[in-house]
């Protein structure tokens, strides 16, 4: 296994809130983890850290073997870790496809290439196959702020993912999406990632979708990891059911989902 | 490609008729459409900015640098347009790179007011400098082209051909970038910053670019200016109201295409001058007046109403 | 030594007449996030409605000293008036545009008043010494100041603790600082805004007008005063932090003590003083001196 991203000892305060503290985390490259914890855990502030939109109190970043400690946003996306946000990140008042073009041609541009049109056919057609997989290709020339919450959180992964970055980190893709239309939405992400075999770090509250979706989980506790391991371990420990999970979740799914979580295994820096 | 940009033929078209109509226009009317194309080059700076959701109260800053530049080029024996403009565009240019380096930091009303305290220094600085005349200003000599030196009615009609060319390429040159990779990117900056740099660009960069070349036309603007009114002062070049008058222009023509800063800059300058001729106790009033109502009634500026004609006619 | 003390004192009159003009722009960014420039109107229709009611009083012969209350009555009458004018006649039906067109349509309206003010009182200047000669001067350290711009501290300092005890001790303030902190919320909770709005308005006119009234009876009013007094109170509220009333004093003591030194050591700067310091602060502190905190954005 390929470590792909390592983080040691890392801390985080504003002011009195202490938000990340003892952080240590090995991620591996293909790996699907779950990342959860009650709100104002310190999940958000985690993934800012590592995508270098917030700068740690101290500690260690590694990427790729490179450390990436202080680097702004824009060159860890270049380097190969995206994110997409809790609260979507699009550009409100143009299309759909204006979104992803504008994507593409960020992320395609360099040098001289800047002065070249935005627009053109190839990137164009590019542009409508991605709108495909990620299945908002009826949404194509509809203004973003008009969305659908689904669909504009499926625009705001398909923007990030658009770099076919080494690592993804999405913060809480399932927010404020109904529980019938959770599962087909991650169902569309996974799908989309599992054919580009990027490794995935997501941000959860519903369990059930942890259980389908994810190997490992991180379960995070007042800024610090209280828990790492497979997914099943993990929803059974006790710590994680106390501080994360509360008592209206029941046993009999864990079970249930057992069998079929176990292929991997993540590091564990308990 | 069969693809024609209508705005590039629009332009052109402008341009050749204002070509031919130069040798038949009254003296006045070719005032008029001289301070209209240099008005209208800032308000182009401005249009930049503010698709980039940035607009700044200070543009008199670079007017002011390529006007006064221009002009005290004249006074060390300089009389050459070209290199007149060229050197009043590049000063402001460089200026705005420099300053860039801090503004870039700034949004919203802050870049709107820091670029107003830079201009003021300026305005500060000009006006305390006995050797240019203070308030009064001084009066810049009749420029040479390439040295061909026009006498009476043909150094006006020269300097309008000069003008047109000019402005005419550095118009067809922002609508063209406009179109680029990096000058779609004033969407992107404006509309979500967070996202930009998480595409791995820098808003910064952006902005700067954007910054300096609102400077360099603000530059050419102002040494236009210079040689079409053959006079610089400080209140006319680089006070906070003539940074005012700017995004006025700006708002007025609408940030819909490149051309419409031409036209709002034409109006601007018919209100101002028929109302300083005819009203001149209440001028401000008419002017203020005619703000307010297009902000409240033509939210879009000018070119709304040309798109709205252009809609109707199906 | 004896300088110094001329340029501390003439620094903290110029910083409390600075406060005093700054103070209504900032109380009103504050609660309605919109650069004023009629600011400056306030200002100048201020100080020529108190030059011409002081001139009324004293060609009367009423007590002396009531003429001091044709100051405030001319603070009054032109703050409530504008203010309830301007909120409730063009300022609302802009609150959903950009804000950088707010400031333009105030801009506007500046202007028109402008002109307004010139057809009122005309282009000659007006002058109303009485309330100044009526206080005498005094002898600090050999120099001779006037006690009428000493007084001017008085006001700042009242003024300032005034509007500090009001937004922290009131229930009114109190609403305030919940409109400033999140708008939708209180909005939410039953709180009036709209009514919040226009009383923010007028008693920012209100500080405006008082500035100008209270400064007329020791310059000679003419036009063109109220441009001069925008550019300067815009400066004060950047460099404190536009929205903060702490801020706009630092920000006046900043701007007036730094002034007050160049006039005395390097007239040539006194100028452009006030933008390089603004200029430099905020290429330190980019929001200014003492903004309020912003709200995280992901
Ligand atoms: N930019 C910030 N400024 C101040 N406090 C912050 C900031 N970001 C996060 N916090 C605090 O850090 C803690 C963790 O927040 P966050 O990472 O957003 O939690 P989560 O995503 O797990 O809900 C919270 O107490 C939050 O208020
Ligand atoms: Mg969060």
């Amino acid at each position: 296994m390929t470590v792909v991203l390592e983080v040691r000892d890392l801390q985080k305060t504003f002011g009195a809130v202490v938000a990340a503290k003892d952080i240590n985390v090995t991620v591996n490259e293909h790996e699907i983890i779950g990342i959860i914890g009650a709100n104002g855990a310190g999940k958000t502030t985690f993934v800012n850290m590592v995508t270098g939109y917030l700068k740690p109190t101290s500690g260690h970043i590694e990427f790729a073997g490179r450390n990436i400690m202080g680097l702004p946003p824009r060159d860890i996306t270049n380097l190969g870790i995206s994110r997409s946000f809790q609260v979507p990140q699009v550009f409100t008042s143009e299309s759909v496809f204006d979104n992803l073009q504008m994507a593409y041609a960020i992320t395609e541009a360099s040098g001289m290439g800047l002065l070249s049109p935005l627009y053109n056919d190839e990137r164009a057609a590019r542009v409508d196959s991605h709108l495909k997989r990620y299945q908002i290709a009826e949404y194509r020339n509809a203004t973003a702020s008009t969305l659908p919450q689904g669909v504009r959180k499926l625009l705001d992964i398909a923007m990030a993912a658009v770099s076919n970055p080494t690592i993804l980190m999405l913060d809480e893709p399932t927010s404020g999406i109904s529980v019938e239309e959770k599962f087909g939405l991650m169902d569309i992400i996974m799908e989309a990632l599992r054919q580009d075999e990027t490794t995935v770090l997501f941000i959860e509250h519903d369990m059930e979708i942890v259980e389908r979706y994810v190997s490992r989980v991180l379960a995070f506790y007042q800024g610090e990891i209280i828990c790492d391991a497979p997914t099943a371990e993990a929803l059974v420990d006790s710590g994680v059911r106390e501080f994360v999970i509360g008592e209206e979740y029941h046993r009999t799914r864990t079970e249930a989902a057992n069998g079929q979580s176990n292929g991997q295994e993540g590091d564990d820096n308990a | 490609m069969r693809y024609v940009d209508k705005t590039v033929v629009g332009l052109s078209i402008a341009f050749v008729v204002l070509l031919f109509a130069d040798f038949f226009m009254a003296e006045w009317m070719r005032f008029i459409g001289l301070q209209s194309l240099a008005r209208g080059a800032v308000a182009l700076g401005l249009l930049v900015l503010w698709r980039t959701g940035l607009v700044s109260f200070g543009h008199a800053l670079y007017f002011g640098i390529g006007a006064y530049a221009a002009a005290m080029l004249t006074l060390v024996g300089y009389h050459d347009a070209f290199f007149l403009v060229l050197a009043g565009t590049l000063a402001s240019g460089l200026l705005a790179f420099l300053l860039g380096f801090l503004l870039r930091r700034y949004r919203a009303i802050f870049f709107a007011l820091l670029n107003m305290a830079f201009s003021m220094i300026l305005y500060g600085v000009i006006v305390k400098t006995e050797e240019l005349g203070s308030t009064d200003g001084f009066s810049v000599l009749t420029p040479t082209f390439l040295g061909y030196a026009p006498q009476g009615e043909a150094v006006q009609t020269t300097l309008f051909l000069f003008t047109l060319v000019f402005t005419y390429i550095v118009t067809v040159g922002v609508h063209l970038y406009l179109k680029t990779t990096l000058g779609g990117m004033s969407m992107a900056v404006r509309e979500n910053e967070i996202r930009v740099e998480y595409l791995g660009y820098s808003a910064e960069k952006v902005i700067h670019v954007k910054y300096v070349f609102s400077g360099l036309v603000a530059g050419f603007g102002g040494a236009i200016m210079a040689l079409a009114i053959g006079q610089v002062d400080p209140d006319s070049m680089a006070n906070w109201n003539v940074s005012g008058e700017f995004v006025f222009i700006t708002i007025l023509s609408g940030i819909g295409n490149v051309g419409a800063t031409y036209i709002g800059a034409l109006v601007f300058e018919l209100i101002r001058t028929y109302a300083f001729e005819y009203a001149p106790q209440v001028w401000q009033f008419i002017l203020g007046g005619s703000l307010l109502a297009i902000i409240m009634f033509l939210p879009d500026g000018i070119w709304s109403l040309i798109d709205r004609l252009r809609k109707s006619e199906g | 030594m004896q300088e110094l003390i001329v340029i501390l004192v003439d620094g903290l009159v110029f910083s409390s007449y600075l406060f005093m003009v700054a103070v209504g722009l900032t109380v009103i960014f504050g609660v309605m996030k919109i650069l004023n420039v009629t600011h400056g109107s306030f200002y100048a229709f201020g100080a020529y409605m108190s030059a011409t009611l002081i001139g009324a009083y004293y060609s009367t012969d009423w007590p002396e000293f009531g003429g001091f209350l044709a100051i405030f009555a001319a603070a009054l009458v032109v703050g409530v008036f504008f203010g309830i004018v301007l909120e409730r006649g063009l300022l609302r039906f802009l609150y959903h545009r950009d804000e950088h067109i707010i400031v333009l349509a105030t801009f506007a309206m500046f202007l028109v008043l402008e002109d307004v003010l010139l057809i009122i009182w005309g282009t000659d200047p007006y002058f109303a010494f009485e309330p100044m000669t009526l206080l005498g001067s005094v002898d600090i350290v050999e120099m001779t100041f006037d006690v009428y711009s000493l007084t001017l501290i008085c006001l700042a300092v009242v003024v300032g603790l005034g509007l500090w005890l009001g937004l922290t001790k009131t229930k009114w303030g109190k609403l305030l600082l919940a409109v400033i902190f999140d708008r939708e919320v209180s909005q939410a909770m039953g709180i009036n805004v709209t009514v919040v709005f226009t009383v923010t308005f007028v008693i920012g006119a209100i500080m405006g007008a008082l500035g100008g009234a209270y400064i007329a009876p020791t310059i000679s009013v003419n036009p063109g005063i109220g441009v001069e007094v925008i550019v300067l109170a815009f400066a004060v509220v950047v460099i404190g932090g536009m929205g903060s009333i702490p801020g706009a004093m630092i920000g006046a003591l900043l701007v007036g003590i730094s002034r007050a030194a160049a006039v005395h050591k390097f007239p040539e700067i006194e100028l452009f003083v006030i933008y390089a310091i603004m200029a430099v602060v905020l290429s330190i502190r980019p929001e200014g001196l003492f903004a309020p905190a912003q709200a995280r954005k992901i």
